[in-house]
């Protein structure tokens, strides 16, 4: 069930233009930085050399695309989670779905893997971004895969945040307006909270979390915390869908 | 009495809902059995949808109980929700969607065989005069196309009870006659429900009328009863209804 609920959502998803300029323009924009870095990179590469130890490829060039990335797609977020709930709500297509034999959960669930489907598409894109390096030397696939480990799970808990918006309200553009603040207090946390590693407010952070991965580090710490906010707002939507039904 | 409860397929007992202090719906007991078409009227706000919403699992009963071909749709939603079809007084139509499409979609969450998929949408295609319309886009369809559509979602896995909410509102007067041909066709096979505000609609398709107001059944018998009184339908509807509010307001 959850499956066809994903296969309708990236079905309606891709019958818009949305995807596919959102897809476009992300790819423009990373692509933009990656040369940008590559630039940079090609300039003082002489200089590197002359350190011991000195960062390679990975570090210099695909590291910064992957913090830039989870920017990018924080800024995508909003206008695709929006439509999730708010739109169906909007359309009258959520009693279909509700009259449906399915569960709370199961709409919920396929809704999200719908969504983290097409995010896994822009990943693979910048991914290939970063493999193309390939052509002119190696990369440290260590790090290339924590990178992608940390940008699959901070879009994940962009998503479920979104998702949990979107079941509030009834119009889209709220939902958005609605996401984009919350994604980016959390954003304003992470500068907030400073190089300050007792701090508390830079445990609440999701870009702090997602840094660790950027330098290759997979903490306990980031899964958890990680999985716990996808699991905590994804339960919130359940619950709150489970409500309507019960006040009206 | 085993026999009598095979027979009904809904079974509806002391329904309320409270929107806060209002209750939009008091006390309704309702019974249908297999094959009979069951016409609900009355005014607006009498409650007619808030009920069609609480028999099909959207709105949770303040209290009373629904039993669905004997499962209780509270205890096993899933099971009961599997044997009713709804078309609610919008129809939930997915505009950026085709036809086929999205009847494909309704007959996957309805649990429909995947072998059978295609029998299946082809057959609800066919019943709703949906056949040359496969291929298009449910929001480029006319008004009248697109309840076709609706109805054909609410057929589509074959349920033991259809429930419709104004199916004919909204229509020109061919399309309403094609409409009620269907559901007259629906109700030798399945129960059905539906609500209207044309009383001749009820007297040509319906076995049963049950007409609510506030919340509140005040009339419920078979069409031909009011007849054998020598009584029409209207002045049973005006005599329960505005009599009703006019009390009331006094």
């Amino acid at each position: 069930m959850i499956f066809i609920i994903a296969q309708k959502e990236l079905r309606v998803l891709f019958s818009s233009p949305l995807a596919w300029i959102l897809l476009a323009l992300v790819q423009l924009v990373l692509t933009w930085i990656f040369v940008a870095h590559l630039d940079t990179f090609l300039q003082i590469q002489p200089q590197l050399v002359k350190i011991v130890n000195p960062p390679g490829v990975t570090e210099a060039i695909i590291a910064p695309l992957f913090a830039m990335a989870a920017i990018v797609l924080l800024m995508a977020t909003p206008l695709l989670t929006a439509r999730l709930v708010a739109e169906e709500r909007r359309n009258h297509t959520m009693t279909f779905l509700i009259s449906a034999p399915i569960s709370m959960t199961d709409i919920v669930l396929g809704k999200f893997l719908g969504l983290m489907i097409f995010f896994s598409a822009v990943i693979a894109l910048v991914v290939a971004l970063s493999i193309s390096l390939l052509v002119g030397g190696t990369l440290d696939f260590g790090l290339l895969l924590s990178n992608v480990a940390g940008l699959f799970l901070i879009s994940a808990c962009f998503a479920s945040l979104g998702l949990y918006i979107s079941c509030l309200s009834a119009h889209p553009a709220t939902a958005a307006a609605g996401t984009l603040g919350a994604l980016l207090v959390f954003w304003v946390i992470d500068i907030a909270a400073g190089d300050d590693k007792g701090s508390i407010t830079r445990n609440f952070s999701l870009f702090k979390h997602y840094e660790n991965f950027n330098l290759g580090v997979i903490d306990t710490f980031d899964l958890t915390y990680f999985s716990l906010f996808v699991l905590v707002f994804l339960v919130l939507s359940v619950r709150r869908l489970d409500g309507e039904r019960l006040r009206g | 009495m085993t026999e009598q409860s095979a027979s009904l397929t809904l079974s509806a007992c002391g329904l309320c809902r409270n929107f806060g202090t209002r209750a939009a719906v008091h006390e309704i007991n309702l019974e249908l059995k297999r094959g009979e078409v069951l016409g609900l009227l009355g005014p607006n706000g009498a409650g007619k949808t808030t009920l069609m919403r609480m028999l099909t699992g959207n709105l949770a009963p303040s209290a009373g109980s629904i039993e669905i071909c004997g499962i209780d749709l509270l205890d096993k939603p899933r099971e009961a929700k599997a044997r009713i079809g709804y078309l609610p007084e919008i129809p939930p139509l997915y505009r950026e969607l085709t036809v086929d499409e999205y009847l494909q979609f309704a007959a996957k969450l309805h649990r429909v065989n995947n072998e059978k998929i295609h029998f299946t949408v082809n057959k609800a295609v066919q019943r709703c005069g949906l056949n040359d319309t496969g291929k298009r886009l449910i929001g480029s369809l006319s008004k009248g196309y697109q309840q076709r559509a609706g109805i054909a979602q609410a057929i589509i896995h074959d349920p033991d009870i259809i429930i419709l909410d104004e199916p004919t509102a909204g229509l020109d007067p061919n399309q309403m006659r094609e409409i009620r041909t269907l559901i007259r066709e629906l109700g030798t096979e399945h129960s059905v429900i539906f609500s209207t505000h044309i009383l001749a609609e009820v007297e040509s398709m319906c076995d049963r009328v049950q007409i609510l107001c506030e919340g509140r059944t005040v009339f419920s018998d078979s069409v031909g009863g009011p007849k054998q009184n020598d009584l029409s339908l209207e002045e049973v509807f005006v005599r329960f209804t505005v009599d009703r509010e006019d009390s009331e307001s006094f």
